[in-house]
C-alpha cells in the first residue's frame, strides 16, 4: 500500500465544561489518509466529526495523539514551521454565509491567503492569480469586485473553494460543504470538487451528514458515533456489507427517492438520541441503543481492529450478528 | 375524493421598495381526506408562502394576495377575519416548522405551551387541559410524559423536541397538518422516527397532511402525491409514482437525477441544474425554467406553457408536451 498523506493517531479532543467536566468530542480515533483519495467522515450531529476535522488541521490544540503530516507530527511544529504546513492543509467550511467576511470584496477574499503568506510580490502577480483562481472555480473576473452579498449560495460555496486552493494545498477538509445548499446546487458543487480534484490531484476529508452523497464522493468512510469511530471501509464496501449495528441502522435511515424500494423497506428503528459525550461511560458508546447488546459491550471498550481486509470495525458481536 | 383543502389560482405578492415580489403565481392544488401531500422545490420556490397563505401566518403588508382562494373545509379562509381565522388556525389546521428550537418558547415549561393553547381554543379547564397535554406526550412518546410537562425546552433534544411540535400540533385534533420541513434539522435516525410517528398518527387520528421538503427520499416515503414547485408555479404534480416513474417536466427530471442514488456508478458525474432559478421581481414572460433547461426551445422564452393532463391524476406544465414539439423531445434521453 502506498504511504498515506495524513495519519491521524490516537486523536482526542476534550473540552472542559466546567465542574471538571469534560466534553469528550474526539475520543481516539485513528485512521490514514491516502494521496489522492477522498476521505468520508460521517455521523450524526454531536459525533465528533467537525472537531475531528478542526483539530487535525490544529485548527484546535489536541488534547492528545498525533498528526503526522510529511513524516512529522504537526502537533509539535513550531508556529513558523506550523505556517508552512498550513499552506498544504486548507479547510472549506458549512455556511457560505458565515465562512466569508461581508466588508471584503471577492478579490479581497480569495487574496488574503495570498498576502498572509506573502506568496508575491508584486500586486500585478497577485491580482492575475486571483483571476486564475476565480475561473478554476467556474466564476471569472467581472465578479472579482463584489461582495459576498451579491452571490446566490451556490456562488459563495465557489468563493470558498477558490479561497482554500489559493495556496495550491495537498489536502482540504471539506467540513459539510454542502448543506447549506439546494439539491441542484449541491450537485453542481460536488463535480467542481470532483473535477478539482482530478485536475489538481487534491485530497479532501470530506465531512457529512448526507449519507448517499458521502457514498458517492468518498473512497474511504469513516462512521463516527460519540467520539469513536465504529466502522472504517471502502465506500462500496462499506455501504453493501455494514458491519457495526449502528452502521447497519444509519443506512437503513437513509431515505431513498424510489417509492417502491421506500416503502418495502425494512428500517432498523433505533429509540432514544445520543446520549451526551460529557462524562461518557466505559464500554461501548453505543450500547444504549443497540439491539445486540450483551453486559460485556457495557463493561469493556471494544477495539477498532481489522474485521476483513481493509475493513475495519469495533463491535464485540461482529460475527455473531 | 373528499377535498379537505382546495386551492384555486391563488396568487401571492410581496410590496417591498424595489418593487413587488411575485411569489406565488397562480397555482392551484388540493388535499383529500386523510391524505399526505409532499411540496417539493428549491428555495425560493413559493412552498413555505403557499404554507405560510393557508395560515393567514404572512405579515400583510408587506404580503398581499393578489388572487384567488384558498378553500378548507368549503369556506374561503382569505375572506376570514383574523378572529375568524384564530379559530381555524392552530386548532383546525396545524403546523409543525422546521427548527423546533426557533419555534418553542425557550422561557416557557412544555406543559403550560400545550396547555395553553387548549384553554384558548377548546375552552377546557387547566386540570382537564393538563390531563390533556400528557396524553399528547404520550402520543407522541416522550418517555415519562408527568416530568417532561415540567421542563423547559432546552432540556430536550432536537428529536424530542419536534416531538413535542407535533403533540402541540395534534393535541387539537387538526383536520389538516402542515409540516413544513420537518425533519430538515433531524439527524437521519431521527429523521426516520420521527417520519415514522407522523404516519402513525395520521392512521390513528385520520387527518390529511402537506409536507413541504426539499427531500426527494422523504417525499417517496411519506406522500401520496407530489406538487412540484419552480418560481412560484406549479410545474408538475401528480400521484408519488407519477411523479417518480413518469417524470414528466424537465425541472422534475432534474431534480431527481440531482440526488445520487445509493446503488450509482461514482464515476459518473451528477447531473447539475446550472445557474440560479430566475428572480421574481420580474417573473419571465415564458417558462420560467426556461434558462436552466436542456430543451428549451424558442417558444419557451416568450410563451408561458400551459398544463397538459397525462392521466387524471397527473398534469405538467412544458412545451415539449404540445404535439408539434415531437422533434424536440426525439433527441431527448
Amino acid at each position: 500500500m502506498q504511504e498515506p498523506l495524513i495519519s491521524v493517531k490516537n486523536l482526542r479532543k476534550f473540552f472542559n465544561v466546567g465542574n471538571g467536566n469534560k466534553l469528550k468530542a474526539v475520543d481516539g480515533i485513528s485512521f490514514d489518509i491516502f494521496h489522492g483519495e477522498t476521505f468520508g467522515l460521517v455521523g450524526e450531529s454531536g459525533c465528533g466529526k467537525s472537531t475531528a476535522g478542526r483539530t487535525l488541521t490544529r485548527l484546535y490544540d489536541a488534547t492528545e495523539g498525533e498528526v503526522i503530516f510529511n513524516g512529522k507530527n504537526i502537533f509539535n511544529l513550531s508556529r513558523h514551521d506550523m505556517a508552512d504546513v498550513r499552506k498544504n492543509l486548507q479547510m472549506i467550511f458549512q455556511d457560505p454565509y458565515a465562512s466569508l467576511n461581508p466588508r471584503m470584496t471577492v478579490a479581497d477574499i480569495v487574496a488574503e491567503p495570498l498576502e498572509i503568506h506573502r506568496v508575491y510580490k508584486s500586486e500585478k502577480e497577485k491580482n492575475a492569480r486571483v483571476v486564475e483562481l476565480l475561473e478554476l472555480v467556474g466564476l471569472n473576473e467581472e465578479h472579482a469586485m463584489r461582495f459576498p452579498h451579491e452571490f446566490s449560495g451556490g456562488q459563495r460555496q465557489r468563493v470558498g473553494i477558490a479561497r482554500a486552493l489559493a495556496l495550491n494545498p495537498k489536502f482540504i477538509v471539506c467540513d459539510e460543504p454542502i448543506s447549506a445548499l439546494d439539491v441542484s446546487i449541491q450537485a453542481q458543487v460536488v463535480n467542481l470538487l470532483k473535477e478539482l480534484q482530478d485536475k489538481l490531484g487534491l485530497t479532501y476529508l470530506f465531512i457529512a451528514h448526507d449519507l448517499s452523497m458521502v457514498r458517492y464522493i468518498s473512497d474511504r468512510v469513516g462512521v463516527m458515533y460519540l467520539g469513536h469511530m465504529m466502522e472504517l471501509a471502502e465506500s462500496e464496501e462499506l455501504y453493501d456489507n455494514p458491519l457495526h449495528p449502528y452502521t447497519k441502522a444509519l443506512l437503513s435511515a437513509i431515505p431513498i427517492p424510489n417509492p417502491d424500494i421506500q416503502r418495502n423497506k425494512k428500517r432498523i428503528m433505533l429509540d432514544g438520541d445520543v446520549p451526551s459525550p460529557i462524562n461518557p461511560k466505559e464500554g461501548c458508546r453505543f450500547v444504549d441503543r443497540c439491539s445486540y447488546a450483551i453486559d460485556k459491550c457495557r463493561q469493556v471498550t471494544p477495539i477498532f481492529q481489522e474485521q476483513e481486509p481493509g475493513h475495519y470495525a469495533a463491535c464485540h458481536r461482529i460475527g455473531e450478528i | 375524493m373528499n377535498k379537505i383543502l382546495e386551492i384555486n389560482n391563488l396568487a401571492v405578492s410581496f410590496k417591498t421598495f424595489f418593487g413587488e415580489v411575485e411569489a406565488v403565481r397562480d397555482i392551484s392544488f388540493y388535499v383529500g381526506k386523510q391524505e399526505t401531500v409532499a411540496i417539493v422545490g428549491e428555495s425560493g420556490c413559493g412552498k413555505s408562502v403557499t404554507a405560510n397563505s393557508i395560515m393567514q401566518l404572512l405579515p400583510m403588508p408587506p404580503a398581499y394576495f393578489k388572487a384567488g382562494e384558498i378553500k378548507f373545509d368549503g369556506e374561503n379562509l382569505i375572506t376570514k377575519t383574523e378572529k375568524e381565522m384564530q379559530k381555524v388556525r392552530g386548532n383546525r389546521i396545524s403546523m409543525i416548522f422546521q427548527d423546533p428550537m426557533t419555534s418553542l418558547n425557550p422561557t416557557m415549561k412544555i406543559g403550560q405551551q400545550i396547555i395553553e393553547g387548549l384553554i384558548n381554543h377548546q375552552g377546557l379547564s387547566r386540570e382537564e387541559a393538563k390531563k390533556r397535554a400528557i396524553e399528547a406526550l404520550e402520543l407522541v412518546s416522550v418517555p415519562q410524559p408527568e416530568k417532561r410537562i415540567e421542563q423547559y425546552p432546552h432540556e430536550f433534544s432536537g428529536g424530542m423536541r419536534q416531538r413535542v411540535m407535533i403533540a402541540l400540533a395534534m393535541v387539537s385534533n387538526p383536520q389538516l397538518l402542515i409540516a413544513d420541513e420537518p425533519t430538515t434539522a433531524l439527524d437521519v435516525t431521527v429523521q426516520a422516527q420521527i417520519l415514522d410517528l407522523m404516519k402513525d398518527i395520521q392512521e390513528k387520528l385520520g387527518m390529511s397532511i402537506i409536507l413541504i421538503t426539499h427531500d426527494l427520499g422523504v417525499v417517496a416515503d411519506m406522500s401520496d402525491r407530489v406538487v412540484v414547485m419552480y418560481a412560484g408555479q406549479i410545474v408538475e404534480q401528480g400521484l408519488t409514482d407519477e411523479i417518480f416513474k413518469n417524470t414528466s417536466h424537465p425541472y422534475t427530471k432534474k431534480l431527481l437525477a440531482s440526488v445520487p442514488s445509493l446503488d450509482m456508478n461514482k464515476d459518473e458525474a451528477l447531473l447539475s441544474i446550472d445557474g440560479t432559478p430566475p428572480d421574481l421581481y420580474i417573473p419571465p414572460k415564458g417558462c420560467a425554467f426556461y434558462d436552466r433547461c436542456d430543451y428549451a426551445m424558442k417558444i419557451c422564452k416568450d410563451h408561458m406553457p400551459q398544463f397538459t393532463e397525462h392521466s387524471s391524476t397527473h398534469i405538467s406544465r412544458c412545451w415539449l408536451n404540445h404535439p408539434m414539439s415531437k422533434d424536440a423531445k426525439g433527441s431527448e434521453v
